[in-house]
């Protein structure tokens, strides 16, 4: 670590071996990650831009390491955020989802809700529906549609929108409260589990 | 768990929840207390360990930097 603000030509070969260290990382992880629709030179260029994107941010944060962990597990950080935003910006390369036809059976078939077998599956589909129309603001309702019922990463989202994780995740967080005081108020879910 | 349980788990929110930015601020420190002692570190930081609950995003990412950390510790 302490090279990274030594001589220059010590900072210079201290770079270099973090770079390599790097994209081993990003390499790594973009492996793990496995359901991307990217492969072969377009995956090895993806993680070669997250390792000198994410060299750069240390470089000039490494003022700001406090010792709270080991300089490897912080630096290792940044290029696991890095693979996730251009993983994200990458999405809309290759979009796998229409943002046309509202597709509910998408998030009928994440809840395991079977409305042709039970009745009341429908009932609850229906007043989630009804509360995402009335009850969400329009920002609200937006992010919530493309996520849940349009099946769009939450990064892709952020990308898209030009906004920042937390920003939209608190906008879902916000969606998910109000919607449960909904089906709760109308008697679909019992209260009994409400923090 | 049956559907309307698994809605009722999705749409329930935790006030303990800090959210991304927190959660992302203290990811290093998190995942080293992990690799150590899983239930020491969600004890410790239990506002981060509700986030990547909930959090899908960040929950891949803390996935990620686990791995990493644990695979240079193997």
């Amino acid at each position: 670590m302490r090279s990274l603000t030594g001589a220059p030509a010590e900072r210079e070969a201290a770079a270099a071996r973090l770079h390599e260290v790097l994209l081993r990382i990003a390499r790594s992880e973009v492996r793990r990650r496995g359901d991307l629709r990217v492969t072969g030179a377009e995956l090895d260029d993806l993680a070669h831009q997250a390792a000198a994107d994410a060299l750069m941010a240390i470089t000039h944060k490494v003022g700001q390491f406090r010792g709270e962990s080991r300089f490897t597990t912080w630096a290792y950080k940044f290029v696991i955020l890095e693979v996730s935003t251009k993983i994200g910006r990458h999405f809309w390369r290759h979009p796998t989802v229409a943002l046309g036809a509202e597709d509910w059976d998408r998030l009928a078939d994440r809840f395991g809700l079977d409305p042709a077998l039970e009745p009341e599956c429908r009932e609850l589909l229906d007043a989630l529906h009804r509360a995402v129309d009335e009850d969400l603001t329009d920002h609200q309702r937006q992010v919530f549609v493309a996520i849940f019922v349009h099946g769009v990463p939450l990064d892709a989202l952020v990308a898209k929108l030009g906004c920042n994780r937390n920003a939209l995740y608190k906008t879902v967080f916000d969606a998910r409260r109000k919607l449960r005081s909904a089906l709760v108020a109308n008697g679909h879910l019992d209260n009994g589990s409400s923090r | 768990m049956n559907g309307p349980e698994k809605l009722d788990r999705f749409l329930l929110t935790d006030p303990l929840d800090v959210g991304c930015e927190q959660a992302m601020d203290l990811l290093h420190v998190y995942v080293e207390l992990v690799a150590a002692d899983p239930a020491a570190a969600a004890n410790r930081y239990p506002g981060v360990a509700a986030h990547l609950a909930a959090c899908g995003p960040c929950a891949e990412d803390f996935a990620g930097l686990l791995a990493a950390v644990i695979a240079e510790t193997t």
